[in-house]
């Protein structure tokens, strides 16, 4: 049991330095870096103290302390993926912006080349 | 007053329907907005005399009239004409838009108000009288042809759709009718005429016009959803230009 519980103590260790070291190359902007350090956080302290877990799942009435732990994953990916669609809406509404810009600059170029 | 045609792929029809526009109406500005086309459709325009706006990649008919409108505002006009640029539209009927812009914001070309002979059925009619019910409710008008491309806006419309013209499928129709109607716009229709468009046909297929329906269903739930935009501030000075009656 308890080898069982290193090995995953070790995977949220890794997770999180992945998620400091995407951070500190300037791969990962502060805003995902929030959410993503949470849920490192999250992990590290399930992994290492699991009794934490049984107490949580018995008290919100939740029989196999397991299905919390799916729950709250399903839940934090939710999330996630909310805040992921809700940037590339952004990103494209920006990508639009810039190639309208674009299109009216070009025009206004070709008018300015051809006075000249 | 500025002529916007928003063109995708239409090589066979724009030069044409530019030729049409500039003999129809030779006081207007006209820019044709090649969205993406692939066809050469930018460069039959310009051989035609148009002036371009050639957006990078495909942004849809929403992206495209955005680009327009923000010309427009940029360009100072006092109104702008969507035509579309597969020849459906008869640019002599452009005035008859432009004369309802005196008591509304935004003048809608409609076929089926009494003129012309467009038929849809199934599906698409049903799309159609939905639509119509809804956008007829909101504008407070009896609206027939929400999704016409044929329409005018006034100044003021134009500054709010440089701004915030709505991008996706169908919401330069519909969604753009209603954002217009929350911001306090007038929309009136005008009954006008189609004619067959010169090159390619409309999509009929029931499959196509079912999936029409429910993309116009969402289109408009979403649309209401969303939150409203406030009319942007004209200057003092436009407002006086606007109302002297100065066209440009």
């Amino acid at each position: 049991m308890s080898e069982g519980y290193g090995l995953a103590l070790l995977g949220a260790v890794c997770s999180v330095v992945l998620i400091l070291e995407l951070l500190r190359r300037r791969k990962l902007s502060e805003k995902y870096a929030v959410i993503w350090l949470a849920l490192g956080t999250v992990i590290v302290v399930l992994a290492a103290a699991p009794s934490l877990l049984e107490a949580m799942a018995g008290a919100v009435g939740i029989a196999v302390p397991a299905n919390l732990l799916f729950l709250g994953s399903a839940v934090a990916l939710l999330l996630v993926c909310l805040q992921l669609s809700a940037e590339t809406t952004r990103l494209e509404d920006e990508t639009r912006s810039l190639a309208e810009e674009v299109a009216l600059l070009r025009q206004e170029l070709e008018a300015v080349r051809r006075r000249d | 007053m500025l002529v916007v045609l928003p063109a995708y792929n239409e090589r066979a029809s724009i030069g044409r329907v530019v030729g049409e526009v500039r003999a129809a109406l030779p006081g207007a500005d006209l820019v044709v907005v090649d969205d993406g086309s692939t066809d050469g459709t930018g460069a039959a325009a310009r051989a035609a005399g148009a002036r371009l706006l050639t957006l990078p990649f495909n942004l849809g008919v929403g992206g495209a009239m955005r680009t327009g409108y923000i010309y427009a505002a940029r360009g100072d006009y006092d109104a702008v004409v969507q035509v579309d640029a597969d020849g459906q539209h008869d640019p002599c009927e452009v005035p008859a838009l432009l004369a309802e812009l005196g008591v509304a914001n935004i003048a809608i070309g409609a076929r089926f108000a009494g003129r012309g002979d467009y038929v849809a059925r199934g599906p698409r009619r049903w799309a159609m009288r939905l639509l119509s019910a809804c956008l007829s409710r909101a504008t407070g008008t009896r609206l027939t042809d929400t999704t016409s491309g044929f329409r005018a806006a006034d100044r003021q419309a134009v500054a709010l759709f440089a701004r915030h013209y709505p991008v996706e499928y169908l919401g330069d129709t519909v969604e753009a009718l209603l954002m217009a109607a929350r911001a306090g716009l007038v929309v009136r229709q005008v009954p006008v005429e189609m004619r067959v468009r010169i090159d390619g046909a409309p999509s009929q297929s029931s499959l196509r016009a079912s999936l029409y329906l429910g993309r116009a269903v969402l289109a408009l739930g979403l649309a209401t959803l969303r939150t409203r935009h406030v009319l942007p501030e004209m200057p003092a000075a436009l407002e006086v230009r606007a109302t002297d009656g100065s066209a440009r």
